[in-house]
């Protein structure tokens, strides 16, 4: 009973909520669920100090608790704020949530190569799915857009500075998750940018897990570099026992065969079980694999067509006596016929 | 059984009189029509060397275009197979390597691109949905083949000739 009555009452755009004192308003939104939840581009559940840097996530706060009404002056980054008893946000409910992000889009758009039929992220890229919901379809932006030439990181991993956003994830991911840190931020403000500075090999047993933060296409899997495009591509859940990590991944099936294997994201596209450079790159084998179910995925996506929720579907016609009956009248006839 | 609609008409036979018995009157007058059709305006071409007027919006054959400095267009993005209902698009990717960038505009090409003609219902959708403008339905008939694989078109017989103002003959 005494943690019933810890929890606090938030309402989302009117949806009220209860949750744990010093959630954060993204994370209280997620409890919700559905289309009031704000897009973030740099927070990830997993890694400790994300969120705050792309300010996609902004909410209006239209009052700030129950002790303190008077709502918060400017727009809050949602991943960073902690609700109070009695808050009141707005998100998809506030025209000035709205245009503020689509103000925030056109600025991450600004450096972004608009290359999306070449990058290997489209399909599933957080920064394609948020420019189409709140980009405009014109560029204000009338200079050059930096550019870089694309460095390798490694055997395994390409990256592609021109579509980088700058958030940080995968310098987290280093930080966090391996002992020595070998790629990070150079420079500063604009010019700055994610690299070795010695071109050098990323080189660790976790280090893959860099490709699944990055929200854009700016570090991709090499083995799967231009292989196919993920709407072609069927995922399914698999796991296996491995001895360096939770072994629960997603396998991406063209026919017969893995193209590429990945962390299982939720319906954020986070990840919350990091998976091994061996199980990433190594095991590409049906064999090496024991498979579960196909991957659910959200109706709206692309990669949904074709896509069914179990192995091997059964015919419509199976189950429906009536149909089988006439099927079996039809067969007669023709083979009279014959 | 009488008819539902009131409307059925019973045909009498009756036996023929003379005139129509010797039957040349019949003939005569069918070998008339047939005379008359020889100075009416024919309502067929001879179609290979006569063609009628073809829509503006008609599609025919698809060709894979090249930019203005003889590149290929095309990036394998997949949209193309992806929009087709018939699903008669395919194609292999490939990266442009270092030195290749006069043949390929983007770093990412097709370096395998078949049409399966047999499948393709000249919907447009391809067309409508590449975003380098590097698929038109803007070429002849299909022509007729005798074996089903050569139906499948590839690169060779979709890609736009390399167009060279040099070689124009400026007779």
């Amino acid at each position: 009973m005494a943690e019933e009555q810890n929890k606090i009452k938030v309402k989302i755009d009117g949806i009220t909520v209860e949750v744990d004192p010093g959630t954060t308003i993204l994370n209280a939104a997620r409890k919700i669920g559905g289309e009031i939840v704000p897009p973030a581009m740099c927070y990830y559940t997993n890694l400790e100090g994300s969120g705050g840097k792309c300010r996609t996530c902004l909410v209006k706060v239209s009052k700030g608790s129950e002790a303190d009404p008077r709502p918060m002056p400017k727009l809050m980054a949602s991943c960073r704020t902690s609700v109070m008893d009695g808050m009141e946000v707005q998100n998809v409910t506030s025209e000035e949530v709205q245009s503020a992000r689509k103000g925030v889009v056109e600025f991450l758009l600004i450096n972004h190569p608009l290359d999306c039929p070449v990058c290997d992220q489209a399909g599933e890229c957080d920064l394609q799915d948020l420019s189409y919901e709140h980009g405009v379809g014109q560029s204000r932006y009338e200079f050059e857009k930096r550019t870089f030439e694309p460095i390798s990181l490694g055997d395994k991993i390409q990256l592609h500075m021109n579509r980088c956003i700058l958030c940080y994830r995968c310098v987290m991911v280093a930080n966090q998750l391996t002992e020595k840190r070998q790629h990070g931020i150079l420079y500063r403000g604009e010019m700055s940018e994610i690299s070795t500075y010695i071109e050098q090999a990323l080189d660790h047993d976790f280090i893959g897990n860099v490709i699944d933060v990055c929200p854009v296409g700016a570090l991709t899997d090499k083995t799967f570099r231009f292989k196919n495009r993920v709407w072609f591509t069927k995922p399914v859940n698999a796991h296996r026992n491995c001895d360096k990590c939770c072994g629960k991944v997603t396998l991406w099936y063209k026919g017969e065969d893995v193209l590429r294997v990945t962390g299982r994201k939720d319906e954020f596209g986070e990840v919350h079980e990091f998976i091994c450079n061996t199980c990433r790159f190594d095991k590409k084998q049906t064999a090496d694999w024991i498979l579960e179910k196909p991957t659910e995925i959200a109706s709206t996506s692309v990669i949904n067509s074709n896509h069914y929720t179990s192995f091997n579907p059964p015919a419509v016609i199976a189950k429906n006596e009536k149909l089988q009956l006439t099927n079996q009248e039809q067969l007669k006839r023709t083979e009279r016929l014959k | 059984m009488q008819s539902l609609s009131n409307r059925k008409k019973v045909i009498e036979q009756k036996p023929m009189n003379f005139w129509e018995r010797i039957y040349l009157p019949a003939i005569a007058k069918g070998l008339s029509i047939t005379l008359k059709h020889f100075f009416k305006k024919k309502s067929t071409v001879q179609y290979p060397e006569q063609e009628r007027p073809y829509s503006k919006n008609f599609r025919g054959q698809h060709s894979l275009k090249r930019d203005e400095l003889g590149r290929e267009r095309c990036t394998a993005c997949g949209l193309c197979a992806l929009s087709c209902p018939a699903e008669a698009i395919t194609m292999i990717a490939e990266e442009r390597k270092k030195g290749e960038e006069h043949l390929y505009r983007e770093e990412k090409y097709a370096a395998v691109y078949e049409i399966n003609m047999l499948r393709c219902i000249f919907c447009g959708l391809c067309e409508e949905a590449c975003p380098k403008e590097a698929i038109y339905l803007d070429g002849p008939h299909v022509t007729a083949e005798y074996l089903r694989k050569d139906f499948i078109y590839g690169k060779d017989k979709l890609l736009e000739p390399k167009f060279d103002i040099t070689k124009l003959n400026q007779d």
